[in-house]
């Protein structure tokens, strides 16, 4: 008799059961880390939307990404945006699409910034944005990041997030590399200090450019860094391949990477790290 | 066939596949430099010295090879790091020396392998991009046949661009735009009317400056507009050339 109340209680429940009281629990309330894959309660994630198992910092908006950082903002050259200069068909509908989910013009947002009590160009790219793809109009405002910070005499923090090149702006998006890259040049001749933080994804021509042309290079637990895209390798070589094959701990174990640092400590390191590059130099009066 | 597909044939056509003919018909003198001084020595870039109506040029060529096993050793044109570090290798003797470079492209892309990843792939290309952009000496680049992505742009932050009337510039290969937008690389035909990689509208972006018909090769006038260009921008003092080279990327 006993045996018998035991397996009504423990028994499963029917499929069609299960699917209807699933479908009760809010979306988003369970989440799964796309790195470890551990499952956790959305709450878990925390403030600065980080895997509790892993560390992975999760993918998040740009402006959301800024108030993780600091609260002292203003920025600049907001209005920019794409013409489109391809005439790629369809090409718009997606910019409206990726403008109403980032609150961005387009896949970047800059501006001065203070961290703790250090003044700095920040640019903070946006993975929701085309999958922070590189085009004319981040682009362009990523120059003049570096330009005003030449002018205004800052140092520059870029967090990348990118797939790479736009591949709806055709030339114009490679052209980006070379245009970026040479403001990068500039400022570094001015004697600035640029510092980049690879976030989740850097990839393809923003890795094959200014995320890689930094003094210094962070960069998010478990973030993937890499120049082709694993499934291109994989097909090219006939082989499969690690699955952390190019994480930001590997590039870090090869030298390209100087230091990962959690999310939550970010400020802080880029705090130590600036009051050294901002210190009164050696012989300097005032 | 369409513009499009008649442009990317005569860029992919065998005939282009073997650089070290064209640099025969363009220099005297070749002198080859081989490897990159730290690791090996990359089959898919050709680099040395050599001279162009008797005055001395750094020369910089992407190879692809005439049969299978050179293709194979090069990657059918695509440089790995060690490739790209030789071509920096070569700039920079260029820039101590003085010489002008001319740089020869004909890669669909940097390879995509693993070794490659590994060694930092992305990282010097890069490095390549922001050193070309300052250098003192004059440069010009010759688009062959195919020119894609960063593995393209690395070897082409020039004062000069010119294109052959059937060569080809983009930010990726037909192929590997058509797999990231649709998941697809059969489609590279669709792709490539997309893409804008022909010359005629490259030309109208002003993204390149000038277009070679076929013939000149052969006919001997390439050489000479080769000497009359390289000769011109070495007459502009440097501050005024790099300001131009900035000025032509900066307009994007």
């Amino acid at each position: 008799m006993l045996f018998g109340e035991h397996v009504k209680r423990f028994s499963s429940r029917s499929v069609p059961k299960l699917k209807h009281d699933q479908a009760k629990v809010p979306s988003g309330i369970w989440q799964e880390c796309p790195h470890c894959h551990a499952g956790f309660y959305f709450k878990k994630a925390g403030q600065y939307r980080v895997c509790p198992e892993c560390g992975y910092g999760f993918r998040v908006t740009a402006r959301r990404r800024l108030k993780m950082l600091t609260k002292h903002f203003e920025e600049w050259d907001s209005d920019l945006e794409t013409r489109n200069p391809t005439e790629f068909p369809d090409y718009q509908r997606k910019i409206k699409k990726a403008q109403s989910a980032t609150h961005l013009k387009d896949g970047v947002l800059t501006g001065k910034a203070l961290i703790d009590d250090y003044p700095v160009a920040l640019g903070i790219m946006d993975p929701l944005f085309i999958m922070g793809s590189l085009g004319t109009a981040n682009g362009e405002r990523l120059t003049r990041l570096f330009e005003k910070a030449t002018e205004q005499q800052l140092p520059v923090i870029v967090l990348t997030a990118s797939g790479g090149a736009r591949m709806q702006e055709g030339i114009y998006s490679l052209m980006q590399m070379a245009k970026i890259s040479q403001a990068v040049n500039d400022h570094g001749k001015a004697g600035l200090a640029y510092i980049s933080v690879i976030m989740d994804p850097t990839t393809g021509g923003v890795t094959a450019s200014f995320a890689s042309q930094a003094d210094v290079t962070l960069a998010e637990p478990k973030a993937l860094y890499g120049f082709t895209g694993k499934r291109v390798i994989e097909q090219t070589i006939n082989k499969q391949l690690p699955n952390d094959f190019q994480s930001v701990e590997n590039g870090y174990q090869r030298g390209l990477i100087d230091e990962i640092v959690p999310r939550e400590q970010l400020a802080q390191r880029l705090s130590q790290l600036l009051s050294i590059l901002e210190a009164k130099k050696w012989g300097e009066t005032q | 066939m369409t513009d499009t597909q008649t442009v990317i044939a005569g860029a992919r056509s065998d005939c282009k596949a073997n650089v070290y003919a064209m640099i025969d018909q363009l220099f005297t003198g070749f002198f080859e430099l081989h490897g990159d001084q730290i690791t090996s020595d990359d089959p898919a870039i050709v680099a040395g010295l050599a001279k162009l109506a008797d005055q001395p040029i750094a020369v910089i060529a992407t190879q692809k090879g005439n049969n299978l096993e050179d293709r194979l050793a090069t990657h059918f044109g695509s440089p790995e790091p060690a490739g790209y570090r030789k071509a920096l290798r070569v700039m920079r003797l260029a820039e101590k020396l003085n010489f002008p470079i001319i740089t020869l492209v004909n890669t669909p892309g940097a390879y995509p392998g693993a070794d490659a990843e590994a060694a930092g792939q992305g990282q010097m290309i890069a490095k390549n991009i922001s050193e070309m952009l300052q250098l003192k000496v004059p440069i010009l680049t010759l688009i062959v046949g195919e020119a894609g992505s960063g593995g393209a742009l690395a070897l082409a932050c020039s004062d000069q661009i010119w294109m052959f009337e059937n060569s080809m510039y983009s930010v990726l290969s037909p192929e590997g735009f058509a797999s990231i937008m649709w998941k697809d690389a059969h489609l590279a035909d669709k792709a490539a009317e997309l893409m804008r990689l022909t010359p005629d509208w490259l030309l109208k972006q002003h993204a390149i400056h000038r277009i070679i018909p076929e013939k000149m090769l052969t006919d001997g006038s390439l050489k000479t507009a080769l000497t009359s260009a390289i000769g011109e921008l070495c007459q502009q003092d440097n501050a005024t050339r790099l300001a131009k080279r900035a000025a032509f990327f900066r307009k994007f």
